[in-house]
């Protein structure tokens, strides 16, 4: 995959992700309703909430885990929530996810891993394929691991390797899922890094999920706040913005880390 | 009595026992219309007791009302249906890889399918002769016990032959594989499902089931006629050590015996329903590893759903097969 050129204004103007009206349920449960956001290109954009909120949900939606009650997704301009199958399919390759856990295939080796989407959806050679493995783990601080199995590294190594698999394609739009969940705080201050970094030298678009403040105010250009109270988004911009001049209490709360006025 | 208050000034040491009596004696004065005066409790105490009481941030959802007779057989309608559905489905995308796979349109995963082959081969041995060999045994005192009132007990050879070749062969074989082999594919795929590893191929825009599902399939239907084979030689042996011991029979006239009856169709029979029993578990296996739920107990109850299935579904496929087979007369 390539990633985006900034240079045709008209490109531009098309949202990566673009979510309307969106209504999200649990058989007849229903988590959130109306939300609706653009993620432009190659901003860190995050999705913050309180536990159980549905951001992880939200998050199935925009990866194609799950489709919409009601509402729209786009992917770069094309439809993605509604689409069939084969289409979905289609737009996939062009994204990564990073799961919570890593998610790294456990009967393959860190470099089968990172070389699995490579072997599927390009025609590169067995040897250009090492290269580009052994360049996307050395990326992320993995070079010499290559034939180590996921079981027998750390929980932020593997979280890394499994980021090294989601860049593997250079995708459009890469997803983390609490990235910073069971890491120490050097680890979780690594991984911002390297978001940034993707940012900053790929222009790749970034969506993450989390509930962790330090990262939300070092990472993100703009954040989306689900509220469990009102079962909607009730807050969108730039985090410093929002806690200046938060539109709700729960914002405020949250985002100044207090438990005021709960009981 | 209108007031209930305490005395704590000498109160050393307490444990969450002390809150429980204090809760309860407040509930029991709000019961008697008694005011509940927390005025001579340590500041501690009062403030765990507050929190005690707080309400939840979040609503407690109360649990539906008590269902109905005719809505529990509603529900229990329905989510057979939708098992019947996924079934279909499951079956489906399984036939759609094959295809696909025919076609050459996906590759197979070769590393995997031999990891699948050695696991029903050599893993398998063990087990598979230890119960074939028991199987023929008790076919064969079966038949001598039977046979030598008639004084035909020559005749154990054909009841050997017949039982292990066109039944016992392939069925217990098929039983052991699928408490063995099924209920592994179950757990294996069921905990990839919860570390979201299936999720992970899915999202990539690849199908889970080439990478997971058709190696375990194809290694078992190629594994189960070879493995029902072997079975079938092991119980004809044992049946064979039963018979020349206590018949006055010799292995040769036994083996005699067995070749003039026994066709190779008989023997085909029972390789035929080791390929349907091999597709059967390996389809329940991969189906309800790919179904698990995500709590701590789900991969438990996959692989015992997988082998529940597996050993129903082979029995009636075995049953549907004799008839078939007698109907055709094989």
């Amino acid at each position: 995959m390539t990633h985006a050129v900034p240079d045709a204004p008209a490109a531009l103007a098309v949202p990566a992700v673009e979510v309307r009206n969106l209504t999200m349920r649990y058989d007849s449960l229903l988590i959130m309703e109306e939300l609706s956001f653009s993620v432009a290109r190659g901003e860190v954009f995050v999705i913050m909430g309180g536990s159980g909120s549905g951001k992880s949900t939200l998050l199935k939606h925009l990866i194609g885990l799950k489709q919409p009650a009601e509402g729209e997704i786009f992917f770069d301009g094309a439809d993605f929530g509604g689409a069939d199958d084969a289409a979905r399919r289609a737009i996939m390759p062009r994204m990564g996810v990073l799961y919570q856990n890593g998610a790294l295939w456990s009967g393959l080796t860190l470099a089968e891993n990172v070389a699995l989407p490579l072997t599927e959806f390009t025609a590169l050679e067995v040897g250009a394929i090492d290269e580009v493995v052994a360049l996307k783990l050395g990326l992320v601080g993995l070079r010499g691991f290559e034939g180590f199995y996921p079981s027998a590294i750390s929980g932020g190594m593997r979280k890394r390797a499994a980021l090294a698999r989601a860049i593997a394609l250079d995708p459009d739009v890469l997803y983390f899922d609490e990235p910073s969940s069971g890491l120490d705080p050097i680890s979780a201050s690594r991984l911002d890094d390297l978001i940034l970094e993707l940012k900053a030298s790929f222009g790749t678009t970034i969506v993450v999920v989390t509930h962790d403040l330090e990262s939300i105010f070092r990472i993100a250009d703009r954040a989306l706040f689900l509220d469990i109270t009102t079962k909607t988004m009730t807050a969108l911009g730039s985090p410093a913005a929002l806690r200046e001049d938060p539109p709700n209490e729960q914002v405020h709360r949250f985002l100044t880390r207090s438990s005021e006025g709960q009981p | 009595m209108r007031e209930l208050g305490f005395e704590a000034g000498a109160l050393g040491a307490w444990d969450s026992s002390l809150l429980i009596f204090l809760l309860q004696a407040r509930d029991h004065c709000e019961a008697g219309g008694l005011r509940f005066d927390t005025g001579g409790l340590p500041d501690p105490v009062t403030r765990l007791l507050e929190l005690a009481r707080a309400v939840p941030d979040r609503a407690v959802v109360p649990d539906p009302a008590h269902a109905s007779r005719v809505e529990r057989l509603g529900a229990a309608g329905l989510s057979t249906w939708d098992a019947a559905m996924d079934a279909v489905t499951f079956t489906g995308q399984v036939t759609d890889s094959v295809i696909r796979l025919l076609l050459r349109r996906t590759r197979m995963r070769w590393r995997e399918f031999w990891v699948v082959v050695q696991s029903n081969s050599s893993g398998a041995l063990g087990i598979v002769t230890l119960i074939a060999l028991l199987m023929g045994v008790i076919i064969a005192f079966l038949g001598v016990v039977v046979l030598k009132r008639f004084g035909a007990g020559y005749y154990v050879s054909y009841l050997v032959g017949y039982g292990m070749l066109r039944e016992m062969g392939a069925l217990m074989t098929g039983i052991i594989m699928a408490g063995r082999t099924g209920a592994a594919f179950a757990a294996e795929l069921g905990s990839m499902k919860i570390t979201e590893e299936i999720d992970a191929y899915t999202t990539l825009g690849v199908s889970p089931v080439d990478h997971l599902v058709m190696p375990r399939l194809l290694g078992l239907f190629v594994m189960m006629p070879l493995l029902v084979i072997y079975a079938d030689v092991v119980g004809i042996a044992g049946g064979m050590m039963v018979a020349v011991t206590l018949l006055d029979l010799t292995s040769t006239q036994f083996i005699g015996g067995l070749l003039s009856a026994v066709t190779l169709s008989d023997a085909l029979l029972g390789v035929f329903k080791a390929s349907i029993f091999g597709v059967i578990i390996g389809l329940s296996g991969c189906m309800k590893g790919m179904q698990t739920g995500s709590d701590a107990g789900a991969v438990g109850r996959s692989a015992t759903n997988a082998v529940v299935m597996g050993i129903t579904l082979i029995i009636l496929a075995n049953a549907v097969v004799d008839w078939l087979a007698a109907l055709l007369q094989i």
